[in-house]
Protein backbone atom coordinates (compact mmCIF):
# COMPACT_ATOMS: atom_id res chain seq x y z
CA UNK A 1 0.00 0.00 0.00
CA UNK A 2 1.28 3.64 -1.00
CA UNK A 3 0.75 6.14 1.39
CA UNK A 4 -2.13 7.93 -0.22
CA UNK A 5 -4.13 4.74 -0.01
CA UNK A 6 -3.34 4.69 3.21
CA UNK A 7 -4.53 8.12 4.51
CA UNK A 8 -7.68 7.45 2.21
CA UNK A 9 -8.37 4.33 3.93
CA UNK A 10 -8.35 6.34 7.15
CA UNK A 11 -12.13 6.33 8.90
CA UNK A 12 -11.88 9.64 10.68
CA UNK A 13 -12.86 13.03 8.76
CA UNK A 14 -12.79 16.61 10.65
CA UNK A 15 -13.18 17.36 13.35
CA UNK A 16 -11.49 13.71 14.26
CA UNK A 17 -8.69 13.63 11.13
CA UNK A 18 -5.45 14.30 13.07
CA UNK A 19 -3.50 13.31 10.10
CA UNK A 20 -2.53 15.81 7.44
CA UNK A 21 0.79 14.15 5.71
CA UNK A 22 2.05 10.59 6.15
CA UNK A 23 6.01 11.13 5.44
CA UNK A 24 7.32 7.84 5.73
CA UNK A 25 6.11 4.48 6.30
CA UNK A 26 7.31 0.78 5.79
CA UNK A 27 7.58 -2.66 7.47
CA UNK A 28 9.00 -0.78 11.22
CA UNK A 29 7.23 2.38 11.31
CA UNK A 30 5.66 5.73 10.15
CA UNK A 31 6.13 9.00 10.23
CA UNK A 32 3.96 11.65 10.11
CA UNK A 33 2.35 15.22 10.52
CA UNK A 34 -0.26 17.27 11.54
CA UNK A 35 -0.86 21.23 12.58
CA UNK A 36 -3.52 21.74 14.75
CA UNK A 37 -6.23 23.99 13.36
CA UNK A 38 -6.63 27.33 15.82
CA UNK A 39 -10.44 26.69 15.43
CA UNK A 40 -10.85 23.31 16.98
CA UNK A 41 -13.68 23.35 19.17
CA UNK A 42 -11.79 22.27 22.12
CA UNK A 43 -9.52 24.79 22.55
CA UNK A 44 -12.77 27.15 23.66
CA UNK A 45 -12.80 24.98 26.57
CA UNK A 46 -9.38 23.69 26.97
CA UNK A 47 -8.93 26.01 28.86
CA UNK A 48 -11.39 28.55 29.58
CA UNK A 49 -9.75 31.92 27.69
CA UNK A 50 -5.97 30.00 27.68
CA UNK A 51 -5.95 27.27 24.74
CA UNK A 52 -3.79 24.14 25.07
CA UNK A 53 -4.28 21.03 23.13
CA UNK A 54 -5.71 18.11 25.76
CA UNK A 55 -3.37 15.21 26.42
CA UNK A 56 -5.74 12.73 25.24
CA UNK A 57 -6.27 14.54 21.62
CA UNK A 58 -1.97 14.53 21.53
CA UNK A 59 -2.47 10.70 22.63
CA UNK A 60 -5.32 10.30 20.21
CA UNK A 61 -2.55 12.15 17.32
CA UNK A 62 -0.07 9.48 17.90
CA UNK A 63 -2.65 7.00 17.05
CA UNK A 64 -3.66 7.87 14.12
CA UNK A 65 -0.68 8.96 12.52
CA UNK A 66 1.57 5.98 14.46
CA UNK A 67 -0.76 3.21 15.13
CA UNK A 68 -3.55 2.72 12.66
CA UNK A 69 -1.77 4.06 9.81
CA UNK A 70 1.15 1.99 10.40
CA UNK A 71 -1.69 -1.06 11.07
CA UNK A 72 -3.25 -0.59 7.81
CA UNK A 73 -0.07 -0.91 5.80
CA UNK A 74 0.65 -3.67 7.54
CA UNK A 75 -2.97 -5.69 7.41
CA UNK A 76 -2.77 -4.20 3.99
CA UNK A 77 0.67 -5.43 2.67
CA UNK A 78 0.54 -8.91 4.01
CA UNK A 79 -0.38 -11.23 1.67
CA UNK A 80 -3.63 -12.14 0.55
CA UNK A 81 -4.48 -9.19 3.36
CA UNK A 82 -6.96 -6.31 3.56
CA UNK A 83 -6.23 -3.20 5.28
CA UNK A 84 -8.25 -3.65 8.50
CA UNK A 85 -9.21 -1.35 11.05
CA UNK A 86 -7.19 -0.84 14.37
CA UNK A 87 -8.73 -1.01 17.44
CA UNK A 88 -7.04 1.15 20.26
CA UNK A 89 -6.47 -0.97 23.51
CA UNK A 90 -3.73 0.49 25.25
CA UNK A 91 -1.72 3.58 25.89
CA UNK A 92 1.30 4.81 28.57
CA UNK A 93 1.98 8.58 27.28
CA UNK A 94 4.22 10.92 29.44
CA UNK A 95 3.95 14.54 28.54
CA UNK A 96 6.68 17.03 28.32
CA UNK A 97 5.68 20.10 26.65
CA UNK A 98 2.34 22.20 25.44
CA UNK A 99 1.19 22.59 22.27
CA UNK A 100 -0.80 25.26 21.66
CA UNK A 101 -3.71 26.20 18.83
CA UNK A 102 -1.81 26.13 15.09
CA UNK A 103 1.79 24.33 16.16
CA UNK A 104 2.86 21.62 13.92
CA UNK A 105 4.20 18.46 15.12
CA UNK A 106 5.58 15.27 14.04
CA UNK A 107 4.97 11.51 14.98
CA UNK A 108 7.27 9.17 14.36
CA UNK A 109 6.46 5.36 15.07
CA UNK A 110 8.48 1.95 15.20
CA UNK A 111 6.80 -0.80 15.68
CA UNK A 112 7.84 -3.22 18.62
CA UNK A 113 5.65 -6.01 17.48
CA UNK A 114 2.50 -7.14 15.25
CA UNK A 115 1.69 -10.91 15.99
CA UNK A 116 -1.88 -12.43 16.19
CA UNK A 117 -3.26 -9.19 14.59
CA UNK A 118 -1.92 -7.19 17.95
CA UNK A 119 0.12 -4.41 16.80
CA UNK A 120 2.54 -2.59 19.81
CA UNK A 121 4.47 0.34 18.80
CA UNK A 122 6.90 2.76 20.44
CA UNK A 123 5.98 6.77 19.47
CA UNK A 124 7.16 10.38 20.10
CA UNK A 125 5.73 13.24 19.05
CA UNK A 126 8.37 16.40 18.42
CA UNK A 127 6.73 20.24 17.90
CA UNK A 128 8.58 22.39 14.94
CA UNK A 129 11.20 23.14 17.02
CA UNK A 130 12.49 19.37 17.28
CA UNK A 131 11.66 19.21 21.01
CA UNK A 132 10.06 16.24 22.58
CA UNK A 133 6.42 16.97 23.26
CA UNK A 134 5.13 13.49 24.55
CA UNK A 135 6.45 10.07 24.17
CA UNK A 136 5.06 6.45 25.03
CA UNK A 137 3.60 3.20 23.87
CA UNK A 138 0.64 2.48 22.45
CA UNK A 139 -1.23 -0.54 21.17
CA UNK A 140 -4.30 -2.01 18.97
CA UNK A 141 -6.03 -4.47 17.77
CA UNK A 142 -6.12 -4.99 13.83
CA UNK A 143 -9.91 -5.97 13.01
CA UNK A 144 -11.97 -6.37 10.13
CA UNK A 145 -14.99 -4.43 11.79
CA UNK A 146 -15.08 -0.76 12.87
CA UNK A 147 -16.34 -1.51 16.33
CA UNK A 148 -13.89 -4.57 17.43
CA UNK B 1 7.84 -30.06 33.65
CA UNK B 2 4.61 -31.79 35.43
CA UNK B 3 1.21 -30.39 34.89
CA UNK B 4 1.30 -28.68 38.03
CA UNK B 5 4.67 -27.09 38.02
CA UNK B 6 3.02 -25.81 34.37
CA UNK B 7 -0.28 -24.86 35.27
CA UNK B 8 1.47 -22.86 38.47
CA UNK B 9 4.26 -20.97 35.84
CA UNK B 10 0.94 -20.13 33.59
CA UNK B 11 -0.49 -18.32 36.55
CA UNK B 12 2.09 -16.34 37.36
CA UNK B 13 2.06 -15.31 33.42
CA UNK B 14 -1.69 -14.01 33.56
CA UNK B 15 -1.62 -12.53 36.56
CA UNK B 16 -0.39 -9.24 35.85
CA UNK B 17 -3.53 -9.36 33.21
CA UNK B 18 -6.16 -10.47 34.59
CA UNK B 19 -9.07 -8.27 36.58
CA UNK B 20 -10.44 -10.94 38.71
CA UNK B 21 -8.04 -12.01 41.62
CA UNK B 22 -10.89 -14.08 42.77
CA UNK B 23 -10.93 -16.38 39.47
CA UNK B 24 -7.04 -16.42 39.79
CA UNK B 25 -7.10 -17.89 42.97
CA UNK B 26 -9.05 -20.79 42.02
CA UNK B 27 -7.23 -21.02 38.84
CA UNK B 28 -8.42 -24.55 37.17
CA UNK B 29 -8.00 -26.40 33.64
CA UNK B 30 -11.21 -25.34 33.10
CA UNK B 31 -10.66 -21.49 33.90
CA UNK B 32 -11.79 -19.13 30.65
CA UNK B 33 -9.50 -16.45 30.32
CA UNK B 34 -11.70 -14.07 28.38
CA UNK B 35 -15.05 -15.49 30.61
CA UNK B 36 -13.25 -16.33 33.88
CA UNK B 37 -10.17 -13.97 34.48
CA UNK B 38 -11.92 -11.22 31.99
CA UNK B 39 -8.61 -10.47 30.11
CA UNK B 40 -9.10 -8.78 26.68
CA UNK B 41 -7.69 -10.13 23.11
CA UNK B 42 -5.10 -7.82 23.34
CA UNK B 43 -3.93 -8.27 26.46
CA UNK B 44 -4.17 -12.06 25.73
CA UNK B 45 -2.12 -11.43 22.71
CA UNK B 46 0.79 -10.95 25.84
CA UNK B 47 -0.48 -13.55 27.49
CA UNK B 48 0.95 -16.07 24.79
CA UNK B 49 3.74 -13.46 23.75
CA UNK B 50 4.57 -14.15 27.64
CA UNK B 51 4.38 -18.18 27.08
CA UNK B 52 6.68 -17.94 24.26
CA UNK B 53 9.24 -16.26 26.03
CA UNK B 54 8.63 -18.44 29.84
CA UNK B 55 9.21 -21.62 27.70
CA UNK B 56 10.88 -20.85 24.25
CA UNK B 57 8.76 -22.26 22.26
CA UNK B 58 6.75 -20.56 19.39
CA UNK B 59 3.04 -20.36 18.85
CA UNK B 60 1.44 -20.21 15.58
CA UNK B 61 -2.17 -18.53 14.33
CA UNK B 62 -3.67 -22.19 14.72
CA UNK B 63 -2.22 -22.99 18.28
CA UNK B 64 -3.38 -19.30 19.00
CA UNK B 65 -7.09 -19.83 18.25
CA UNK B 66 -7.33 -22.77 20.41
CA UNK B 67 -5.93 -20.92 23.14
CA UNK B 68 -8.81 -19.95 25.20
CA UNK B 69 -8.48 -22.08 28.44
CA UNK B 70 -6.07 -22.72 31.02
CA UNK B 71 -5.69 -26.38 30.45
CA UNK B 72 -6.18 -26.46 26.27
CA UNK B 73 -3.29 -24.06 27.28
CA UNK B 74 -1.26 -26.24 28.96
CA UNK B 75 -1.73 -29.11 26.51
CA UNK B 76 -0.37 -27.18 23.54
CA UNK B 77 2.51 -25.96 25.89
CA UNK B 78 3.11 -30.20 26.90
CA UNK B 79 2.73 -31.24 23.32
CA UNK B 80 5.36 -28.57 21.94
CA UNK B 81 7.94 -29.36 25.27
CA UNK B 82 7.37 -33.10 24.13
CA UNK B 83 8.19 -32.42 20.60
CA UNK B 84 11.30 -30.36 21.47
CA UNK B 85 12.40 -33.20 23.78
CA UNK B 86 12.49 -30.49 26.89
CA UNK B 87 9.75 -32.27 29.02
Amino acid sequence: MNKAEILAHLPYSKPFLFVDELEEIDENGAKGSYTFDAGLDFYKGHFKDNPVTPGVILTETMAQIGLVCLGIYLSGSAEGGMPGHVMLTSTAIDFMKPVFPGEKVTVTAQKVYFRFKKLNCTVQMTNAAGEVVCKGTIAGMVTNKMNG
Amino acid sequence: MDKEELLTKLKEIVAPYTHDKDALATISPSTDFIKDLKINSANLVDVILDVEEEFDIEIDNLEMARMLNVGETVTIIEDKLKALDRK
